[in-house]
C-alpha cells in the first residue's frame, strides 16, 4: 500500500471542497447585506460540483488506503460520497426559497455543506476515531439544521429529541471506540483486524465493544434501538432539513457499520446474527408505525426507519456475498433519490403535509404528484425504478448469503409497506368529488426543479443500473 | 421487430400524456392506432414463424442492461408466447375501441390501458426472468390506477385489495426467481439458460421451496384457489374493458409462468408438485363453478366462472408436468392449457365487455332485476349466447378444443381428477343457461323496454372476438400447428437436460 505514508491531501478533496466551501459561505454571509445572501445558495452549491468533480477524478485511481491508513479511498466511498453530494445538492436547492424569510437564510448552506462533509467522513473513514469524528460533525451540524426555525415549536422539539438521542448514542460510540482501543492498541481499522485476528480477544468485552459501536451508529442509520427521532425530524424539521437528515448521516453511518464490523472475526462475536435481528426488528417497526400515519412528513419518517433495516441486510452478509458492498450503495443511492423527490414535493407544495390535503391533487398539479407517485412507488420496489434494483441485488446478496429468512421477512415488510404508500396515492388520484378547487400554491421555481431532478433521477438511477452495478460489482470494503 | 411490437403502445402512452390538448376524438384515434400497430407486427411475426423450426425460441434479440447480474433485454417467441401475444394485441385493440365511461379523463384512461398493453405483451414476448418480473408488476400498477380511478362500487377498496394482493404474490415469486438465479452458472437470468441448465436439478428442500413459491405467486395471479379473493371485488368494481383485459390477459400472466418458468426451468423439482397442484386446480375447477353458480350479480359470476376456467388450464399443465403416463397425453395437456387460455381470453373477455354495455345502460349487476332483453337488444342477446355457449365448452367453439385436449390429456394421467374436473363442465353449463333465461327471456319489464341494443363499435368489437372463438371452434388447425410444436419443444427442452 503506497499511500500508506502519505499524507495525500488530494485524497481528502471532495470533503476539503465542502469544508472550504462552507468557510466561503459563513464569511460571504457574514460581510453581505441580507438582500444579497441569496448567492450563498449557488456558492455552496458550486462548492458541491467541485466536490463531485473531484470525487470522481478519484474514482479513477486504484482504490487503497490512504492518508496513513485513515482514509479508504475505495468505490464504495466514492458511491457514498456522490450520493451524499447529490442530496445536498437537492437540499440547498429545496432550502433556498424555503429560508428566504429566516434572518439567518445565508449560513444555512454552510450547515449543509458541513452536515454533508461529516457524513462523508464517516464513508470514507478506515479508523475509529474518524468515525467519531464524523459522526460528531454530522450530529452537531443535523442538530442545527433540525431545530433551524427556532421559533417552531415542532422544530425545536424535533431538534431536542434529536440532540438528545444523540448525545447518548454519541457517549456509547465512543465507550465502544475506546473499549476497542484497549483490546488492540490501534484505531486504524487495518490495524484492529489485524490484531484481533492474531490475538485471542475476550470474547466478552469485544462483544460489548462491537455492540456499542452498533448502536452509535444505529443513531444515525435510523435503526433499531436509536431510530426515536426519525419520525419527529422527519414531521418537525424545515422540510428541507428533513429530506437531507432522513438520507445523507443514514448513508455515512451504514458504511462505517459496515467498515468496523468488517475486521470483527465472526467467530468471536457472530455480528451477523445480530445485525441481522436489527435489520429485521427496523423493518417491521418502522413499516408497523408507518401503516396509520395521517402526516405524509411522518410517514416518510417511519419509512425511513424501515428503508434502514433493508440496507442493513447488506451489512449482514458482508464478507458473505461478493453482491453485498455494491448492494448496499445501490440501494442508499436509489433510497436517497426517492427520499429527496418525496420530500421535495412537501418543500415544492410549501410544507403541506397531512394527507387529508393531498387528496385529489393530481388534477391540480399533476407534475408534483406524478414526482411522488414515481418517489413512493421506488419506496415500495416496484421496477423499474431505482428501488426495485436497490431490493433486488439487496435479496440476492441475502439469499446469496444464507440470510433467505431475513429476504423472506423484508418480502413480508414490502406488501405492508405497499399498503400506508397507496394510502398517499390513493386519495391524490381517486378523489375528485366534494373537494374544493382551492388553489394550491407552489414555493418557486428552485424547489420545483430540485423534486423534478429527483424524481428523474429516481427512474434514472433504475434504467442505468448496468453501467452504476458494472462499477459497483467489483467494489469491496477496504480495510 | 418484437421490441417494437412492446414499445410502440408505451410511446403512444406517453404521447397521450404529453399532449394535453387532444380532445377525445384524438386521443381515441392516437390510441387505437397505438394499440393496434403491435397486432399487425405480431402478424408479420406469426406469418415469419417457422412452427417447424426445432430452436426453442426465435426471433430473438438480445440486448444487455443490467449485465452485472446477467439481466438483458432479450425478447423472442415460441408458438406460445406467440399465441398469448397475439390475444393480448387483440384483446387491447378491442378494449381502447369500446366505449366506456371516461369520467372526463380520456387521455388518461387511454395512456393507462397502453401502458398496460406494453406491460403485458413485453410479459409474453421477454424471454429473460428478470425482466418478466419486471413487466408482471408492471401489470400490477397499470391496472390498480385503472380500477381505481375508473371503477365503480368500493372500487378503491378493489383496487388496493388487487395491488396488495398480488404483490405479495409476486415478491414471494421474485424470491423463488433468485433462488433458480443464484444456482445458474455463470449467474444470468436468461431464460434460455435457465431451461438448459435447470439450476434446481439437484432437488431437496431449496429446490422445492423455489418451486412452490414461483407456483404460489403465479397462483395468485391465476388464480386458484384459495388466494383466489381479491378477483371478484376487482372484476366487478372495474369498468367493463378493464375487466376484460384482466380476465383476458392478466390472468393469462400466472398460468403462462407456470409452464414457462417452473415447468420448463425445474423439471424434476415440478413432477413432485404436479399431483398436489393438479388437485388445487381441480378443487378451482369445481369450487370456482359451483360459487359461481350461487352468485346473482352478473360480473361475480362471470368472474368466477374464471377461476373454473383457469383451473381446467393448471389442470393441463399440471398434467403436463407429472412424471408419470404418456407422454403423448402430457403433450396433448399443455396444448389443451395453452388453447384454454386462448380460448378464455377471447370468450371471457368478450363476456366482461358485455357486462360492460349493460352496467353502461343501467348501472346494475343483478341478474333478477333483468329480464326479456332479448326483444329489445337481439344483438347483445346473440353475443352474450355465442359467447355463454363458447364458455360452457360447446362442441364447434374454442372452448370445446381446449377442454377436450386437456381431458383427454388427465385422463391418461390422472383419471380420479379428470373424473372430478367434469363436475365443473356440468355446473358451468347449468349456470350459463340459468344466466341467459333470467337475462334474456320471459316478460320485458317495462322498466327495459327502452334498453338500448348494441351501438357500432361494441358490436363490430364484439363480432370480431366471438368470429376468432367461432374460427378456432371449427377449424383450430391454424393455431394448433403453431401451438403444438412449441408444447413439445418445451417439454423436450426441460427433460432433455434435466
Amino acid at each position: 500500500m503506497n499511500g500508506m505514508d502519505a499524507l495525500a491531501v488530494g485524497h481528502l478533496g471532495p470533503e476539503l471542497a465542502l469544508v472550504v466551501g462552507a468557510v466561503v459561505v459563513l464569511l460571504t454571509a457574514a460581510f453581505l447585506p441580507r438582500r444579497a445572501q441569496w448567492v450563498t445558495t449557488p456558492l455552496a452549491l458550486v462548492a458541491v460540483a467541485v466536490a463531485a468533480g473531484w470525487s470522481l477524478w478519484l474514482a479513477t485511481l486504484e482504490p487503497t488506503l490512504t492518508f496513513m491508513g485513515d482514509w479508504a479511498l475505495d468505490r464504495v466511498t466514492t458511491g457514498a460520497e456522490l450520493t451524499v453530494l447529490g442530496v445536498a445538492a437537492a437540499t440547498l436547492a429545496l432550502a433556498h426559497t424555503w429560508m428566504r424569510t429566516d434572518p439567518r437564510a445565508g449560513e444555512h448552506p454552510a450547515v449543509v455543506l458541513f452536515s454533508a462533509a461529516g457524513a462523508m467522513v464517516l464513508a470514507g473513514a478506515a479508523d475509529t476515531m474518524e468515525i467519531v469524528v464524523g459522526m460528531l460533525l454530522v450530529s452537531v451540524t443535523g442538530y442545527t439544521m433540525a431545530a433551524y426555525h427556532r421559533r417552531s415549536a415542532a422544530a425545536v422539539e424535533a431538534g431536542m429529541k434529536y440532540f438528545l438521542i444523540g448525545a447518548l448514542t454519541n457517549a456509547v460510540l465512543l465507550l465502544g471506540v475506546v473499549l476497542l482501543f484497549g483490546m488492540t492498541g490501534t484505531t486504524s481499522l487495518d490495524g484492529t483486524a489485524t490484531a484481533l485476528a492474531a490475538g485471542d480477544p475476550d470474547a466478552v468485552v469485544l462483544l460489548v465493544a462491537v455492540a456499542a459501536i452498533g448502536v452509535g451508529l444505529a443513531f444515525e442509520i435510523g435503526a433499531v434501538p436509536a431510530h426515536a427521532w426519525v419520525p419527529d425530524v422527519a414531521q418537525g424539521a424545515p422540510a428541507p432539513a428533513a429530506a437531507f437528515l432522513t438520507v445523507a448521516p443514514k448513508v455515512g453511518a451504514a458504511v462505517a457499520l459496515g467498515r468496523v464490523l468488517h475486521v470483527v472475526p465472526v467467530d468471536a462475536v457472530d455480528w451477523r446474527v445480530f445485525v441481522a435481528l436489527l435489520s429485521a426488528a427496523t423493518m417491521t417497526l418502522g413499516n408497523l408505525a408507518a401503516l396509520w400515519q395521517g402526516d405524509l412528513r411522518r410517514l416518510l419518517g417511519w419509512s425511513s426507519v424501515s428503508q434502514a433495516g433493508y440496507a442493513l441486510m447488506a451489512v449482514v452478509v458482508l464478507g458473505r456475498s461478493p453482491l453485498a458492498p455494491g448492494a448496499l450503495i445501490f440501494f442508499l443511492a436509489g433510497y436517497a433519490a426517492a427520499n429527496v423527490a418525496a420530500f421535495g414535493v412537501v418543500v415544492a407544495l410549501r410544507g403541506r403535509t397531512s394527507l387529508d390535503d393531498y387528496r385529489a391533487l393530481a388534477a391540480r398539479r399533476p407534475a408534483h404528484v406524478a414526482v411522488l407517485v414515481v418517489a413512493l412507488l421506488s419506496l415500495v420496489g416496484i421496477p423499474p425504478l431505482a428501488g426495485f434494483v436497490g431490493k433486488l441485488t439487496l435479496f440476492t446478496a441475502a439469499i446469496e448469503g444464507g440470510y433467505g429468512w431475513l429476504a423472506v421477512l423484508a418480502v413480508a415488510n414490502t406488501v405492508v409497506s405497499l399498503f400506508y404508500y397507496l394510502r398517499v396515492v390513493g386519495p391524490m388520484y381517486f378523489d375528485d368529488a366534494g373537494v374544493v378547487d382551492e388553489p394550491v400554491p407552489l414555493l418557486g421555481a428552485w424547489a420545483t426543479t430540485a423534486t423534478v431532478v429527483a424524481g428523474l433521477a429516481t427512474v434514472a438511477v433504475g434504467l442505468a443500473a448496468g453501467p452504476l452495478l458494472d462499477v459497483l460489482a467489483s467494489a469491496h470494503l477496504l480495510p | 421487430m418484437l421490441t417494437f411490437a412492446i414499445i410502440i403502445p408505451l410511446f403512444g402512452a406517453i404521447a397521450l400524456v404529453a399532449l394535453p390538448s387532444l380532445d377525445e376524438r384524438g386521443s381515441r384515434v392516437l390510441a387505437v392506432v397505438a394499440a393496434t400497430l403491435p397486432l399487425a407486427l405480431l402478424g408479420v411475426s406469426w406469418a415469419d414463424f417457422d412452427a417447424g423450426g426445432d430452436a426453442l425460441f426465435q426471433q430473438v434479440t438480445d440486448v444487455d442492461w443490467i449485465p452485472t447480474l446477467g439481466v438483458g433485454w432479450r425478447v423472442g417467441v415460441d408458438g406460445i408466447a406467440l399465441a398469448l401475444a397475439l390475444l393480448t394485441a387483440v384483446l387491447f385493440v378491442a378494449a381502447v375501441l369500446y366505449p366506456v365511461d371516461l369520467r372526463g379523463r380520456h387521455r388518461q384512461y387511454r395512456a393507462w390501458l397502453l401502458f398496460l398493453q406494453f406491460a403485458s405483451l413485453g410479459l409474453f414476448l421477454t424471454i429473460d426472468l428478470l425482466v418478466f418480473y419486471v413487466f408482471f408488476d408492471l401489470s400490477l400498477v397499470g391496472m390498480y390506477f385503472l380500477i381505481g380511478r375508473w371503477g365503480h362500487g368500493d372500487a378503491r377498496t378493489s383496487a388496493l385489495k388487487f395491488f396488495l394482493y398480488t404483490l405479495a404474490g409476486s415478491l414471494v415469486m421474485l424470491l423463488g426467481f433468485l433462488v433458480l438465479y443464484l444456482g445458474t452458472d455463470p449467474l444470468t437470468f436468461d431464460m434460455r439458460e435457465l431451461i438448459a441448465q435447470q439450476p434446481l436439478a439437484g432437488g431437496g428442500a431449496r429446490a422445492t421451496f423455489a418451486v412452490v413459491a414461483i407456483l404460489f405467486g403465479l397462483a395468485v395471479k391465476t388464480p386458484l384457489v384459495p388466494v383466489h379473493t381479491w378477483l371478484p371485488p376487482a372484476h366487478v368494481d372495474a369498468p367493463g374493458p378493464a375487466s376484460a383485459i384482466l380476465a383476458g390477459v392478466l390472468l393469462k400472466m400466472g398460468t403462462y409462468g407456470m409452464l414457462r418458468i417452473p415447468l420448463a426451468m425445474a423439471r424434476d423439482t415440478f413432477a413432485d408438485v404436479a399431483l398436489p397442484l393438479a388437485v388445487i386446480a381441480v378443487v378451482s375447477v369445481v369450487y370456482g363453478a359451483l360459487v359461481a353458480m350461487g352468485q346473482t350479480d352478473l360480473k361475480r359470476r362471470i368472474a368466477y366462472t374464471s377461476v373454473n376456467h383457469m383451473g381446467y388450464a393448471v389442470l393441463g399443465i399440471a398434467v403436463a408436468g407429472a412424471a408419470v403416463g404418456p407422454q403423448a397425453a402430457r403433450d396433448l395437456a399443455i396444448t389443451g392449457a395453452v388453447v384454454e387460455m386462448v380460448a378464455h381470453g377471447l370468450i371471457t373477455g368478450a363476456l366482461f365487455l358485455l357486462a360492460g354495455s349493460v352496467w353502461r345502460r343501467t348501472e346494475d349487476y343483478q341478474l333478477d332485476h333483468y329480464g326479456g332483453l332479448a326483444a329489445p337488444a337481439p344483438r347483445l342477446a346473440s353475443a352474450t349466447t355465442l359467447a355463454a355457449f363458447a364458455s360452457l365448452g360447446l362442441p364447434g367453439l374454442a372452448g370445446f378444443v381446449a377442454e377436450f385436449q386437456i381431458f383427454v390429456g388427465t385422463f391418461a394421467v390422472y383419471p380420479v381428477l379428470a373424473g372430478v374436473a367434469l363436475l365443473g363442465v356440468l355446473i358451468t353449463a347449468a349456470l350459463f343457461l340459468q344466466m341467459l333465461q333470467q337475462l334474456f327471456f320471459g316478460e320485458t319489464p317495462d322498466r327495459l323496454a327502452s334498453f338500448a341494443d348494441l351501438g357500432a363499435h361494441e358490436t363490430v368489437v364484439l363480432a370480431a372476438l366471438l368470429a376468432l372463438v367461432v374460427l378456432i371452434g371449427v377449424w383450430p388447425t391454424w393455431l394448433l400447428d403453431v401451438v403444438t410444436p412449441a408444447s413439445g419443444l418445451l417439454l423436450d427442452a426441460g427433460a432433455g437436460a434435466g
